[in-house]
């Protein structure tokens, strides 16, 4: 520890230059710094981003000789168990990168310190949750184009054939990846220390998959389950998916025989803005009072 | 306020509840001085800390820090400042060299990556993950964040905890070049020695307030100074004397006695002694 670390001389009346690249490379190199972060975490890339694609590849073999649903209107081609729950999947899957990644995620930067680290650099907030939004977006992409690609490539399930089917998959994606992401920062002030983060988030992920549809038919299940899981966005995210994915036939399965996409709008958007104030809300550098 | 001063504090109260945790503290820092705050835990430390970091809302006094108040500073103040917190981020992903060049980034005029990771003795650990430094390193590391924007004034929060003796030295060498550079520098610390090397002045905080502010052989008074004359006497018993004048003391003492006088010793009250004499007569004071 030789050299020696010399104040600028103009530092009372320092020029005010704006960093490499101002506020827009802050925020790329943000979202790169948080990529690689979420990339060296084993236990992230398992729980979160492989999840799906495990679960998928699971369900597909284990049910493989239960032959096909039956289409309900009698007429269309049935469909495996496998292409049945894919579209539960693919929102499992922006549920678990947006809440279930970002809430544990912002907890355990919580409780490390280094959350207070960045609050004590120039770092503004929006910087801040740029990255954490760039991390998500980017490997909630990869997460479902990878599932995607295993479902059509290694399982041979049948992908949506027309351009409205994958618009309705575009827009329930957005605004459920939206919705997930605010809720998964909101959710990251609940756990009191980085050790009870995984604790307390698994849990109410892991139920909400249940309860909604992900692994169980959701027309199979009894109506007051039906209806608590209405009151959370997985069970609407997972519907508007199999808008996208089933055939229309399927909706005979659901509650009133419809998709109900003006229905599944609504609450993800609720949702959305739920996420939004909360997060606004909860959000600190620091634990007060702590 | 003028340019000389970096911060001003006027009867800072900070109240959670019925705790008042910061108690009407004045205190003013100058620019290039190295200011030492030191007190027992609770004692008000990290509370005043943390409302010149802007990381808390007071309840009543005056702030100003490098002419900012900072409940109501804007993002062109923060990169004036360092801050070395005191606890360590340990679950870092990143190397040493990513986490330095991101924050880098932040400031408008900010210092050399390797410059910095040299300054801190870190040349050979700079593409290592910052989890998988030791305990010392990644203290290092907080510093090397701390320093990296060219701060104005630095804050650090305990920054050796942990350290072994060695380590210490050179983070002390590393403080003394940023000294010698012009930064001014508010250091909190449990070692009183830290204290009496780098700061030129302390000030010891209990129950909220600043007890007593000086520079670190000028704290508590003369009285606190004082040489302490201590033998045993021809009974065994343990004999003290508190006097301005040692060498007489001793000198009269080996007259009378018959030969040298068991156990003698000449003592001067180190800044740990006057530091525990202060904290201790006002926690009974409190009490």
């Amino acid at each position: 520890m030789t050299a020696t670390l010399t104040v600028a001389p103009e530092h009372v009346a320092r020029r005010p230059l704006p960093s490499p690249g101002g506020v827009v490379g802050q925020c790329l190199r943000q979202i790169r710094f948080e990529i690689t972060n979420y990339v060296r975490h084993g236990d992230t890339l398992v729980f979160t981003f492989g999840f799906p694609i495990i679960m998928l590849a699971i369900f597909t073999s284990a049910f493989a000789s239960q032959g096909t649903i039956p289409n309900p209107d009698g007429l269309g081609a049935g469909l495996s168990v496998g292409a049945y729950f894919l579209p539960g999947m693919v929102a499992a899957g922006v549920l678990l990168s947006g809440v279930q990644n970002l809430a544990i995620d912002i907890a355990h930067e919580k409780s490390d310190g280094r959350l207070r680290r960045w609050g004590g650099t120039p770092m503004s907030p929006f910087v801040y949750f740029v990255g954490k939004i760039g991390q998500v977006v980017v490997t909630a992409t990869v997460q479902t184009v990878l599932l995607l690609l295993v479902a059509r490539f290694a399982l041979g399930i049948a992908l949506p054939s027309t351009a409205a089917k994958w618009l309705t998959f575009g827009w329930v994606w957005v605004v459920g990846l939206a919705a997930s992401t605010l809720l998964g920062i909101a959710l990251s002030s609940v756990p009191r220390s980085g050790k009870s983060a995984s604790a307390v988030v698994l849990p109410i992920t892991l139920v909400l998959q249940f309860i909604s549809g992900v692994y169980l038919q959701f027309y199979g299940l009894p109506t007051w389950m039906q209806n608590l899981a209405s009151a959370f966005p997985l069970k609407w995210l997972a519907q508007g998916m199999r808008a996208a994915f089933l055939p229309d036939g399927f909706q005979q399965l659901e509650v009133g025989q419809s998709w109900n996409l003006g229905q599944v709008a609504i609450a993800l958007g609720i949702w959305l803005v739920v996420g939004l104030v909360l997060s606004r809300l909860t959000f600190r550098w620091i634990r007060r009072n702590a | 306020m003028t340019h000389d001063v970096a911060v001003q504090i006027t009867g800072l109260h900070k109240h959670y509840g019925s705790l008042h945790a910061v108690d009407g503290l004045d205190l003013t820092i100058q620019r290039g001085e190295t200011f030492a705050l030191l007190g027992p835990n609770g004692a008000g430390k990290s509370t005043t800390i943390e409302i010149l970091e802007g990381f808390r809302h007071r309840t009543s006094g005056a702030v100003s820090v490098l002419g900012v108040d900072p409940d109501h500073a804007d993002l062109s103040w923060k990169p004036r400042l360092g801050i070395v917190a005191q606890s360590t981020a340990e679950s870092d992903t990143a190397t040493v060299r990513e986490l330095l060049t991101l924050v880098r980034g932040l400031y408008p005029d900010p210092r050399d990556v390797d410059e910095v990771i040299a300054s801190v003795g870190l040349q050979k650990k700079a593409s290592t993950r910052s989890s998988r430094l030791s305990g010392g390193q990644r203290r290092r590391l907080d510093v090397a964040l701390g320093v990296i924007g060219r701060p104005e004034l630095l804050f650090l929060d305990e920054p050796t905890t942990g350290f072994d003796p060695e380590a210490r030295r050179e983070f002390w060498e590393l403080v003394r070049s940023l000294q010698d550079g012009g930064t001014t520098i508010i250091l909190t610390t449990h070692y009183l020695d830290e204290a009496a090397e780098l700061a030129d002045r302390v000030g010891i905080i209990t129950g909220g307030r600043l007890v007593d502010v000086g520079a670190v052989d000028a704290i508590g008074g003369r009285d606190a100074r004082r040489p302490i004359v201590r033998w045993r006497d021809a009974a065994g018993e343990r004999r003290t004397v508190v006097t301005d004048t040692p060498a007489a003391v001793v000198a009269e003492l080996s007259t009378h006695a018959n030969g040298e006088p068991r156990d003698l010793e000449v003592i001067r009250p180190s800044l740990e002694d006057i530091y525990l004499a202060m904290i201790g007569a006002e926690s009974k004071d409190a009490a």
